[in-house]
């Protein structure tokens, strides 16, 4: 664990850099992580990342790739084209929640 | 507990820069409803990593991707020990289905889809679907029967030469 300050906000991280407090997050410094990582926010992504959000809360975990599309209605084409080549684990690290735990 | 300031902060790495793209391709020669399945969830592992995926269909595993069967595929405890079950309980008739329809219910329990719509799932995600020409012609399949994500059937020196520079696992 380490703590960083990211746009003048002090979050904490595991060793691989992904947000560990669900609360330290907020869609400011949900833009800052995608500028980071290459990726500018438009509302397609910002649809995906909110779901996230809103399933990890109901569920406890980080919603796989297929939930994402399954239950948040996002095909999968899609995913892939807004979050190119790892979707599942950037989405993820731009919603401050956990990388996936599930195989599918 | 360090504190970093924005400059030094750790960012994950999303392999981005990686100039050599990895490849993976499976072979899938069983047609087992348990044997399907390993294939299929490692390719679809693969592909989220970012990695090139083909599934190369042979011998029995055609039965994975033709349309009459991929909905059917069966598990039995027939010569399979590690069901820790008495072996002569697989040859009671019934016992097969209610194999497969346990196996079927526990796949869907990890909210794991069917054969037929994991393909799918697979193709979206960009995978190449391959099926195997010596296996249609002994099958005496048409290729209508394929399902619909399959790219093309293609022979064994076809697959060496898109398979080059990937890693192969045979199952």
């Amino acid at each position: 664990m380490t703590t960083a300050t990211i746009a003048g906000k002090e979050i904490t991280l595991d060793d691989e850099g992904f947000m560990t407090e669900y609360d330290e997050w907020s869609e400011a410094l949900g833009e800052v992580l995608a500028s980071q990582i290459g990726i500018e926010m438009t509302d397609a992504h910002w649809e995906a990342v909110r779901f996230l959000r809103k399933d990890f809360l109901e569920q406890g975990v980080t919603p796989t790739l297929r939930r994402v599309s399954t239950v948040g209605g996002i095909p999968i084409k899609e995913l892939f084209g807004l979050f190119p080549k790892k979707p599942a684990k950037k989405m993820a690290y731009i919603a401050g929640l956990p990388k996936p735990a599930g195989c599918v | 507990m360090t504190t970093l300031d924005t400059t030094t902060t750790t960012i994950p790495n999303f392999g981005d820069e990686n100039t050599t793209d990895r490849k993976i391709a499976f072979v899938l020669s069983k047609g087992n409803l348990d044997m399907a399945y390993p294939g299929l969830i490692m390719a679809n592992g693969a592909l989220g990593e970012g990695i090139e995926v083909h599934l190369f269909f042979t011998f029995w595993g055609m039965d994975i991707i033709n349309t009459k069967t991929m909905g059917k595929l069966k598990f039995t405890i027939l010569g399979n020990p590690a069901t820790h079950m008495p072996q002569g309980l697989g040859g009671v008739p019934g016992m097969t289905a209610m194999a497969t329809r346990q196996m079927k219910k526990q796949i869907a329990d990890l909210d794991v889809p069917e054969v037929p719509e994991f393909l799918q799932l697979l193709v979206d995600s960009g995978a190449h679907l391959w099926a195997c020409k010596m296996s249609v012609d002994m099958m005496g399949l048409d290729p209508e029967d394929l399902f619909d994500g399959v790219d093309d059937v293609i022979n064994v020196t076809e697959f060496m030469e898109l398979s080059e520079d990937a890693q192969i696992v045979f199952i």
